[in-house]
């Protein structure tokens, strides 16, 4: 059940969850991710869309958020990590087909991992109850159908 | 920079480390926790959830607002079906890939550099979702 010892896992979550309450207790925004997707095409298109107050608002502070992550990640590779930098052994058109349908499917969900699964369900939020669990099962299901077929 | 987008910078920088450490940012530890081999996902979620809730639920009780400025708000939405069809087809995504929005840009910062197509994917999903669903 837990080949790697549950520290790891438990500490780094306690680590996302300082990190989503400071932004909270400072500013009141719920640091989530996938709206940043759509609130970055917000500079790109036309699209009513994209153009909804709430993306073109939030759009300057999600970018903040998006360049924390990545500086977050890098100074935990360079100064803890034993293993140093790190790159994916899964094939490309995994990533390509499994992105474009993350994209599509958590802005049609308004969640993902971070809004559904850690504000919404620290906020008591029904609605993320209910979508974590379809995502979960639903990501449980294709992994095991994958492996079936061979892929790995 | 004006000090609340500062804010979010360093929280983003506890949140990326976070999943770093926790392993979140390698797609296959995902990928693993989806096979149900290594369960180790659902202390990162909970863990998070947990110290968010006392954010969300109990630091407002004892302060008026934002120390920067600006309202505390529960994450509540309405479900709707969209909520529950987009879940599915993140799943779907999620469970080929082993990417979710968060990790994937994180996981820029450990090298991973293959994960920019899952991102430019996802993109083109998020468009997709402008242009073509309705709600």
């Amino acid at each position: 059940m837990f080949p790697l010892g549950i520290e790891p896992y438990l500490i780094g979550g306690i680590i996302i969850g300082l990190g989503t309450s400071l932004i909270y207790i400072l500013t009141g925004l719920h640091a989530t991710q996938s709206s940043f997707f759509s609130a970055t095409l917000s500079y790109f298109s036309k699209l009513r869309h994209f153009q909804e107050e709430h993306f073109v608002k939030e759009r300057v502070w999600r970018l903040y958020l998006a360049a924390g992550l990545i500086t977050g990640a890098i100074i935990y590779t360079i100064l803890v990590s034993p293993t140093g930098f790190w790159v994916t052994k899964i094939e490309l058109w995994r990533l390509a087909l499994g992105g474009l349908l993350v994209g599509v499917g958590t802005r049609l969900s308004n969640g993902c991992t971070s809004g559904h699964g850690i504000s919404g369900l620290a906020s008591l939020s029904t609605t993320s109850l209910y979508a974590v669990i379809t995502f979960m099962v639903t990501a449980i299901i294709t992994t095991h159908l994958l492996e079936i077929i061979g892929v790995v | 920079m004006n000090l609340r987008n500062l804010s979010v910078y360093f929280g983003g920088i506890l949140f990326g480390f976070g999943l770093a450490y926790s392993g979140m940012t390698k797609q296959e530890i995902v990928l693993s926790f989806l096979r149900l081999d290594d369960l180790g996902l659902i202390f990162v979620m909970g863990g998070a959830a947990l110290v968010t809730f006392v954010a969300i639920n109990i630091i407002p009780k004892m302060i008026a607002g934002p120390i920067l400025g600006g309202v505390f708000k529960p994450r509540i939405s309405v479900l709707t079906r969209n909520t529950i069809i987009g879940a599915i087809i993140f799943g779907i995504g999620w469970g080929i890939s082993g990417q979710c929005p968060g990790s994937a840009v994180a996981s820029l910062g450990t090298g991973n550099y293959p994960v920019i197509v899952g991102l430019l994917f996802m993109f083109l999903g998020a468009y997709i979702r402008g242009r073509f669903f309705k709600g």
